[in-house]
């Protein structure tokens, strides 16, 4: 009897996470899907006037899915080969009794809060760039700045999972490679760093995830202008910054094309999520 | 890894690669403690006494009753999220058949709850617990929020703790006579607590540095929840309050001092995280 229970107990506690998934996407979507219609699918996606409290409102995101792309794309540019490089010191290069320390160290990079690399991101990066970059007309917060943090931001994922893929490797490809005559370097990135192609790929992408769905380190030094971007110089808008930045005191319609915001976001996550896992089943050592 | 076999030749590109590999590691690790050195030696000199009075008001912006909020948070999502977490990873460990269509759903439910970014929780907080349940801005909204937040966490590492317990420990119990359940709690689990242990400690993290997720359920009143009704009172937790800190843009340094604090607990969370990790190396 007490079995039986407890076997229920189990099940059912393993039924919540499903539950969740469900009412996350039916409240959202219950929420959001009715302003996109309101607003008009074209308008909403395409619409690169952000006017929510004009007399009369316009609600284009386009300039904010843009923003979203820029910054992460800055991000991947700046994150990705110093990420794979990286993993690639940690598997081949990294003297034994360093390893360990080091390791703590990404683990540590991944364990610090959003709003500590925001506020960083705010006290020493945005500052440096005005100083710099002046006579772009660059004010600090900008699409620069934002994917300087995030490049940062994504190293531990990236690492990380590229690692795991480099290690997951046969001794045998390096071995063969250097009985072939191929030098250490040689035999690294011609035959191990192909051979990991979609183990790195698949950190490349969670590393994406991360990038597109961080909000509060974004919202401090992007600037946050919902306008279409001219330069990297510029400031932007991220749909994550697009929500917190107007939840504060939107009402009505503006409130749920807000939502409708987060729905976007979300259809995005999934694509991104389901091409992860996609690239994990072929590479099942990855993540 | 490749201890006995290494390539002793050298070719101008290879020496180039090498440059690059170990530029890009001292860039990594540069930044790291860059990064860490800048808040601490920034921050230190503003911890104050009276940053940890027990009030907050504008002229002095107290973290205190942040802090507090924050344990109360960490406490509440956990007391929500370990059993379901755990009890979840039994169910598919222990009990689940093979080739079972549920526990792919399962699984596939909770990998996509890891990838969703904070912010999209926030607003399904804010809809469901906040406006749809009435509970509003408060305590118990962020902590239910955070709470589904956290538990795929806990799920893939119980998971994780739980294949690692040796299959001999489950026939050597059913050998001797224990049911399905009394194996469960008394063989299985006891040696698999360092790795949910180790699990729990890293969602603890989640929840501390966690800012997107509350502002729009727990809302951002930084007094300290007490009374009958606590778990309705609105509150920030460390992270929320540095994050208005820094964007009021008047206490600068004091969000510096939140920030030394912040990057304190997320030592003492790793530290002990790796400690938890490394009994279950013991235990093997």
């Amino acid at each position: 009897m007490k079995e039986k229970i407890m076997h229920g107990v189990f099940a059912i506690a393993a039924l919540t996470s499903i539950f969740a998934v469900v009412l996350i996407c039916v409240f959202l979507f219950a929420s959001g899907v009715p302003a996109i219609k309101e607003v008009g699918f074209l308008e909403f996606l395409g619409g690169t006037s952000w006017k929510p409290t004009a007399s009369n409102p316009e609600f284009g995101i386009f300039p904010m899915i843009i923003g979203s792309i820029y910054v992460t794309a800055g991000a991947i540019i700046i994150g990705v080969p110093i990420g794979v490089l990286t993993a690639v010191f940690m598997a081949f290069y990294c003297p034994k009794k360093l390893y360990r320390p080091l390791k703590s160290a990404t683990e540590l990079l991944a364990g610090i809060p959003s709003v500590v690399y925001g506020f960083f991101g705010l006290v020493v990066i945005v500052p440096l760039l005005r100083d710099l970059f002046d006579e772009q007309g660059c004010r600090g917060q900008s699409i620069l700045a934002a994917s300087i943090l995030l490049g940062l931001m994504i190293l531990p994922t990236i690492i990380g999972v590229s690692e795991s893929a480099l290690r997951a490797v046969p001794q045998s490809y390096y071995e063969g490679a250097t009985a072939l005559g191929a030098t250490h370097e040689e035999a690294i990135f011609r035959t191990v760093l192909p051979a990991a192609k979609s183990g790195v790929l698949a950190g490349v992408i969670l590393g994406i995830g991360r990038a597109i769905g961080e909000t509060m380190a974004v919202i401090m030094v992007a600037g946050n202008q919902p306008r279409m971007p001219e330069s990297i110089f510029q400031g932007v808008r991220t749909l994550t910054g697009n929500i917190v930045m107007d939840m504060a005191y939107a009402e009505g319609l503006h409130r749920e094309v807000l939502i409708a915001t987060g729905v976007v976001l979300f259809v995005f996550i999934l694509i991104i999520n389901i091409s992860f896992s996609i690239l994990k089943r072929r590479d099942p050592n990855a993540g | 890894m490749q201890a006995e076999i290494k390539s002793k030749r050298k070719r101008p590109l290879s020496i180039i690669l090498k440059i690059l590999v170990v530029a890009a590691a001292l860039i990594t690790f540069a930044a790291l403690i860059f990064l860490i050195a800048y808040i601490l030696i920034n921050g230190i000199p503003y911890l104050k006494p009276s940053l940890f009075a027990i009030e907050y008001n504008s002229d002095n912006v107290s973290m205190f009753p942040a802090l507090i909020n924050t344990l109360l948070m960490t406490v509440l999502a956990l007391i929500i999220a370990v059993p379901l977490g755990v009890f979840t990873a039994i169910y598919l460990v222990e009990y689940a058949k093979k080739g079972n269509k549920l526990v792919e759903v399962i699984r596939m439910t909770a990998e996509t709850l890891s990838g969703i970014p904070s912010i999209v929780y926030g607003l399904f907080g804010m809809l469901f617990f906040v406006q749809r349940m009435k509970l509003g801005y408060s305590l118990i909204s962020g902590a239910l929020t955070v709470a589904i937040m956290i538990l795929p966490l806990v799920i893939r590492t119980t998971e994780e703790a739980l294949i690692s317990v040796p299959q001999m420990y489950r026939e050597a119990s059913f050998g001797l006579g224990a049911g399905k359940l009394r194996t469960v709690f008394r063989a299985v689990l006891p040696s698999a607590v360092p790795g949910i242990l180790a699990g729990v400690i890293l969602a603890i993290g989640r929840i501390v540095g966690e800012t997107a997720a509350l502002i729009y359920t727990a809302g951002t009143i930084a007094e300290i929840a007490v009374g009958s009704d606590f778990l309705l009172d609105s509150t920030r937790t460390l992270a929320v309050h540095m994050y208005i800190l820094s964007s009021e843009g008047f206490h600068t340094g004091e969000a510096y001092a939140t920030g030394v604090i912040l990057l304190i607990m997320v030592f003492a969370i790793n530290a002990l995280s790796n400690i938890a990790a490394k009994k279950i190396g013991v235990n093997k």
